[in-house]
């Protein structure tokens, strides 16, 4: 088995968070929106995990298993409001949502 | 008795509180006793000490009493106390006496107004305010008195606020008086600069030492309190308020406006002689100021009709007279002419007021006509105010008077004959429009019916101030006639007599003169007002004369004067300056933060993305700038 360099993984993790990235610019539709975010949470994550086995330290693991926590919180919290506003204002493009505008 | 000097101005302030608080809830009787009463026992109580005064004048030459402290700030200590010496105790005679009788006239004058009360709170708060003036003996008090003077005399122009231009001639009175009064509180800031010090004992002492004669700050402090004098004497050029003032009810005219308040300008002066003789400047300004107005408000005297506004333009032509006096440093002779010509003045008012009630509110004296038959007491009484006023010789207080001035006009110290061919002319004009007054209110055809006659609560001051108008000129005749001088003489107790030059001709050629031109004043009045005078009917066809008697009528046009002068550029610079210049730094504060606030709202635009971008770039800003630093 090969080992793969730290750097490689977080080459990918980079990709992984400007793909996600991109998605929450580009896309219309909140729900992709928040795949996106999950994306980028899970970049962040990969980026974590090669750094903790690049200094053979547990703490990468830890703080992936925390992100881990806070997306399963954060999209059960989005997911809610999500049908909210299907519910409220039969759509779920952003450009319609703009009701905070001053 | 002079521990009880006190009493006489704290009389009439407890009329007036009693009046003003109470005066709903009392009868008419009441307020009557209450108004008049007050005044009167003030006067019997001046009158004793007066005499207490004169048999035994004090040491220092004055009665003093301290009431209690006012106030001390830094070096300014002001104390309400009072101080009676020669000048003021003229002074309080005359307001305290004819008060009285102007009170009393007024009890029946005044018992158709709704208002009674306030009209005797007005009057006794004037009298106590007079008094003040008066007897302060300092100059903080003075001028706590020159202010309440001014300000009885605003409400009571305005009395009738109802007619718009009894107010209108209030505010005018008001605000033209304000203007002599702010220099001259300017003159008493740079004088206690000066001296450290507002008693005016400490001011008369210290001013010698102080000052060089002729020195600028001295003639500059003169001037500015003669400004003062200016404006509440109704003297050149602040003048063109006084016949406005005829607005009020004609017991005021006589109290205010005649007799007592317009004379302040004199009494502030000659309280203060000791500062003008220092400044030879600021006293020749005095007697031309004098000199000129007597002249210019004569010949306004002549053309008018209102029987009020011929006796408005006569005062500020007697008090120019006095001012004159002043000027040419003829002290005692100043105040004896204030002296006389507050009985004879206040008489002609009260009585031209009887005249008015009696013809229902008329005051075209060319609508009276007639009524030497039908109120004979008014007649005589306002004849003999008419002849003290054109000094008919001997007889009247107004010759004696008016002969010192004209005299000293030429022979005092500060004395000129072109002061003194005015003052003549001025005496030649006086008798002429007294004698104009007389014949067309008196004689000839009556125009109006009169009502009922005067009652005797009005007749007896009449008759009270008839007598004193004749009698009073006694006390003082002319050196070569007669060697009584009995004013002179009390009054020389706190001013300074007067020094003549030398080499002059013999008293009597001016004498002589000043009869002549008085008789030929009159006499001139009868040709033209006896009957139908072809002469005068020849004169009103010309086109020209016509105009010139337009000009005189209106007060020789200084209401326009001022008016083109003050007024308009005045409107003009408001009226472009609407939204005011100096508010611009302030809105324009406003203006700048709204236009920031325009711009950042725009970044809240509600758009997700955009608010995502904007992270992204604050977050790529900050770790750009952590590798840069």
């Amino acid at each position: 088995m090969s080992i793969v360099h730290a750097h490689t993984v977080l080459i990918v993790a980079a990709i992984l968070f400007v793909l996600g990235l991109a998605g929450v610019l580009t896309r219309k539709n909140i729900i992709f929106m928040l795949l996106s975010i999950e994306i980028m949470l899970n970049a962040a994550g990969l980026a974590f995990v090669a750094a903790g086995s690049r200094w053979q330290q547990p703490d990468g693991q830890v703080m992936y298993l925390f992100i881990l926590a806070m997306a399963a919180a954060e999209v059960s919290v989005a997911l809610a409001l999500v049908l909210q506003i299907q519910h409220q204002h039969k759509t779920l493009d952003v450009e319609e949502l703009k009701e905070l505008k001053d | 008795m002079q521990q009880y000097l006190y009493l006489i101005p704290v009389l009439p302030l407890l009329g007036f509180l009693v009046l003003s608080m109470a005066g709903k809830h009392l009868s008419r009787n009441f307020i009557a006793g209450i108004g008049a009463g007050s005044i009167c026992t003030s006067a019997l109580i001046a009158l004793i000490i007066s005499a207490g005064f004169l048999q035994s004048p004090p040491e220092t030459g004055a009665y003093t009493q301290v009431l209690w402290h006012w106030f001390l700030t830094g070096h300014l200590s002001a104390d309400v106390s009072l101080r009676m010496d020669a000048l003021s105790l003229v002074f309080i005679c005359i307001i305290t006496f004819i008060g009285a009788l102007i009170h009393i006239y007024s009890i029946a004058f005044m018992r158709e107004d709704r208002d009674y009360a306030r009209f005797f709170a007005s009057m006794n708060l004037f009298v106590c305010a007079m008094l003040t003036l008066v007897m302060a003996d300092n100059l903080v008090l003075m001028y706590l008195g020159w202010e309440g003077v001014g300000l009885c005399s605003y409400l009571l122009i305005g009395f009738w606020y109802e007619t718009p231009a009894n107010y209108r001639a209030a505010n005018k009175a008001f605000v033209i008086t304000r203007i002599g009064d702010t220099a001259m509180i300017i003159g008493l800031f740079l004088l206690f600069k000066e001296l450290g010090t507002l008693y005016i004992p400490d001011i008369l002492a210290k001013a010698p030492q102080q000052f060089g004669s002729g020195s600028t700050t001295i003639t500059l402090i003169a001037l500015l309190l003669l400004s003062g004098g200016i404006g509440k004497s109704a003297q050149l050029p602040l003048q063109t308020w006084l016949p406005d003032a005829m607005a009020g009810p004609s017991p005021v005219s006589a109290l205010i406006h005649a007799a007592t308040m317009v004379t302040a300008g004199v009494y502030l002066i000659a309280r203060m002689h000791t500062l003008f003789e220092l400044s030879p400047i600021a006293m020749q300004v005095t007697a031309i100021i004098g000199a000129v107005t007597l002249f210019i408000a004569g010949c306004s005297a002549m053309v008018q009709t209102d029987i009020k506004r011929v006796l408005a333009y006569s005062t500020i032509s007697q008090i120019g007279y006095m001012f004159l006096a002043l000027g040419v440093g003829a002290w005692s002779a100043a105040i004896f002419h204030f002296f006389t010509h507050a009985f004879f003045k206040a008489l002609l008012f009260l009585a031209a007021g009887a005249v008015i009630e009696t013809l229902h509110h008329e005051h075209d004296i060319f609508k009276m006509g007639g009524l030497r038959k039908k109120m004979p007491v008014i007649f005589y009484t306002f004849t003999i105010g008419a002849a003290a006023l054109a000094a008919l010789p001997l007889i009247t207080a107004g010759f004696f008077s008016k002969d010192q001035i004209l005299w000293y006009a030429w022979s005092a110290n500060g004395g000129h004959p072109v002061l003194w061919t005015l003052a003549l002319l001025g005496a030649f004009i006086t008798a002429f429009y007294s004698t104009r007054l007389i014949l067309v209110v008196f004689w000839g055809d009556m125009k109006t019916t009169p009502g009922h006659l005067p009652g005797p609560a009005m007749v007896v001051p009449l008759v009270i101030l008839a007598f004193f108008s004749i009698a009073v000129g006694w006390i003082e005749w002319p050196h070569n006639l007669l060697h009584v001088s009995l004013f002179s003489e009390i009054v020389q107790q706190a001013l300074p007599a007067t020094t003549l030059k030398s080499n002059l001709p013999p008293e009597i050629v001016f004498q002589l003169i000043a009869v002549g031109v008085s008789l030929l004043g009159i006499y001139t009045g009868y040709v033209l007002y006896y009957g139908q005078s072809e002469l005068l009917m020849r004169w009103k066809q010309s086109e020209g004369l016509m105009s010139v008697r337009h000009f005189l009528f209106k007060g020789w046009k200084f209401d326009q004067l001022y008016d083109i002068l003050l007024v308009r550029p005045f409107l003009f610079i408001t009226r472009i300056n609407k939204s005011d210049v100096s508010d611009k730094l302030y809105t324009a504060i406003a203006d700048a933060n709204l236009h920031l606030n325009k711009l950042f709202s725009i970044s809240q635009n509600g758009s997700l993305r955009w608010y995502v971008t904007g992270v992204l770039i604050g977050i790529l800003f900050i770790i750009t700038l952590q590798l840069l630093l």
